[in-house]
């Protein structure tokens, strides 16, 4: 399945317009092993105190090699209280995947995570139904 | 009709951290699989997420196709009060979606 | 002539057993997934099978068909009138002289009791209701009644499940007797207990029942697929429920 979609280092950027990003305070939990990719489950737990001087602004989430490197972007505040997220994502096949956060400051930070992805043994025939 | 399961302690003390969790029915089509006989099926998903407590907007979320079906979310706020988190879903043709849950403050 | 076909039943019975899984050995689909799945399963306010659970419970209470009746009008409340209904079937439906599944049963309430229009297997509306009521025998023990009546339809199904079936030959036996905790692709072959449905599984992104699963099993060996509500699916269940024997019912199950 080939198509045109921006690199992975490209989706950074265009969240980032640019700007440096580190590679910390950001702790991304899912799996290295996935059994299905239709419903994988994400966890981003970024380190902030959360205060209104000091809070994360966004998460957001790309993949590498599905059709569309966007996958959320959450918009967290200091009402959140813990800059803490989960949901679940779909992944086409096995990829590197990366959360990233912004901070009040104008700063960003990330992590990342190689997924494997398996199928179903036996996938079916979607005219079966 | 809405279908969603939201989960809202239905008490905390004032100052609190709380974890609320949002889950509607949706199929979220991707718009990049294919029918039977090759047909491309059309793209429908829900595009963003808000929740508002009494009133104001706490958490929101842009959602894309790579969301699995049947979207689930779990976020963080902080107890300021007793009242009402509404919780509203949009999709591609602009519908939207909303349930509410009421949480005591003491 | 009773006593001779009673004797045939305990030959039976007694040949069937040996090829069963020992009640100590039998162990659910649950255990052969990841353990990120498995939480998806435990806790209701993430499990997607519970919005097809609550959607039941809403439908419950309301009114369908010519004879303006709900679910309820008959059954009250379904955590009390439906507890432990869903453990014990298919059972023996007195119209057909047939074991009935609680799919088909539901339906059947519904067109005859509430004049209402017959929904396929495939219907959300029909796996909701379902799903509901199951519900209320979640972790509850399997346990298939002992209705003598049900011993030929139950045989028929043990016959399908060791039967070599489509291009490929295989039985469901040949996977899930002689090689369950072994792997097919990347994933582990479970004992295929049907101990969750209806169940949300990751593959459909949806809600679906036995019948669908078995259908898809039977294209997997490339076999022609029996017609949803085929005698035989209902022959099958019954006796894969008779091998679960014992075993926590989980719907809503969530499974790759």
């Amino acid at each position: 399945m080939k198509s045109t979609r921006p690199t992975l280092d490209e989706a950074i950027r265009s969240f980032t317009g640019g700007a440096a990003v580190r590679e910390a305070r950001v702790k991304f939990e899912i799996s290295p092993l996935v059994e299905n990719g239709n419903a994988v489950p994400v966890t981003v737990e970024v380190d902030s105190p959360m205060t209104a001087a000091d809070h994360v602004r966004r998460i957001a989430l790309f993949n590498e090699k599905n059709p569309q490197a966007d996958v959320a972007v959450f918009h967290l505040g200091p009402r959140s209280g813990r800059a803490r997220v989960a949901t679940r994502i779909r992944l086409a096949a096995s990829q590197t995947v990366v959360a990233l956060a912004e901070t009040s400051d104008g700063a960003f930070w990330s992590a990342q995570a190689k997924v494997i992805v398996t199928l179903a043994a036996c996938i079916e025939d979607i005219s079966q139904q | 009709m809405i279908r969603a399961l939201v989960n809202v302690p239905k008490t905390a003390r004032r100052g609190e951290i709380i974890e609320v969790r949002a889950m509607i029915q949706h199929v979220m089509e991707t718009g990049y699989r294919e029918g039977p006989n090759g047909v491309t099926i059309p793209r429908n998903i829900i595009n963003r997420f808000v929740c508002k407590y009494a009133g104001e907007e706490i958490f929101s979320a842009e959602l894309f196709p790579a969301i699995s079906a049947n979207p689930y979310m779990a976020f963080s706020t902080v107890a300021t009060g007793s009242g009402t988190l509404t919780f509203e879903w949009t999709d591609d043709q602009g519908e939207t979606q909303s349930t509410s849950a009421e949480i005591a403050v003491t | 002539m009773l006593r001779l076909a009673l004797l045939g039943a305990l030959v039976v019975a007694a040949v069937g057993a040996v090829a069963d899984i020992a009640p100590k050995d039998r162990r659910s689909g649950f255990e052969f997934i990841s353990p990120q799945t498995q939480a998806m399963q435990s806790d209701e306010t993430s499990n997607p099978g519970m919005l097809w659970v609550a959607d039941g419970e809403r439908l419950w209470g309301e009114s369908r068909g010519s004879a303006g009746k709900s679910c309820a009008s008959c059954h009250d409340d379904a955590v009390d009138s439906m507890r432990g209904v869903a453990a014990r079937y298919p059972a023996f439906d007195e119209e057909t002289k047939r074991p009935i599944d609680l799919m088909s049963r539901i339906d059947q309430c519904r067109a005859k009791r509430q004049g209402a229009p017959s929904l396929t297997q495939q219907s959300d509306e029909l796996l909701a209701l379902t799903a509901y009521v199951a519900y209320q025998s979640r972790n509850m023990p399997i346990a298939p009644p002992d209705d003598p009546r049900l011993q030929p339809f139950r045989d028929n199904g043990r016959d399908w499940f060791n039967r070599r079936l489509g291009q490929l030959q295989l039985s469901c036996a040949s996977c899930h007797d002689e090689r369950w905790g072994a792997r097919l692709g990347g994933s582990v072959i479970p004992q295929g207990h049907p101990t969750g449905y209806p169940l949300y599984r990751l593959e459909w992104q949806s809600v679906g029942s036995l019948q669908r699963r078995l259908r898809g099993c039977l294209v997997g060996v490339r076999a022609q697929p029996f017609d949803f509500g085929a005698p035989e699916f209902v022959d099958i269940e019954l006796f894969l429920m008779e091998r679960a024997r014992g075993l926590p019912m989980e719907t809503p199950a969530v499974r790759p």
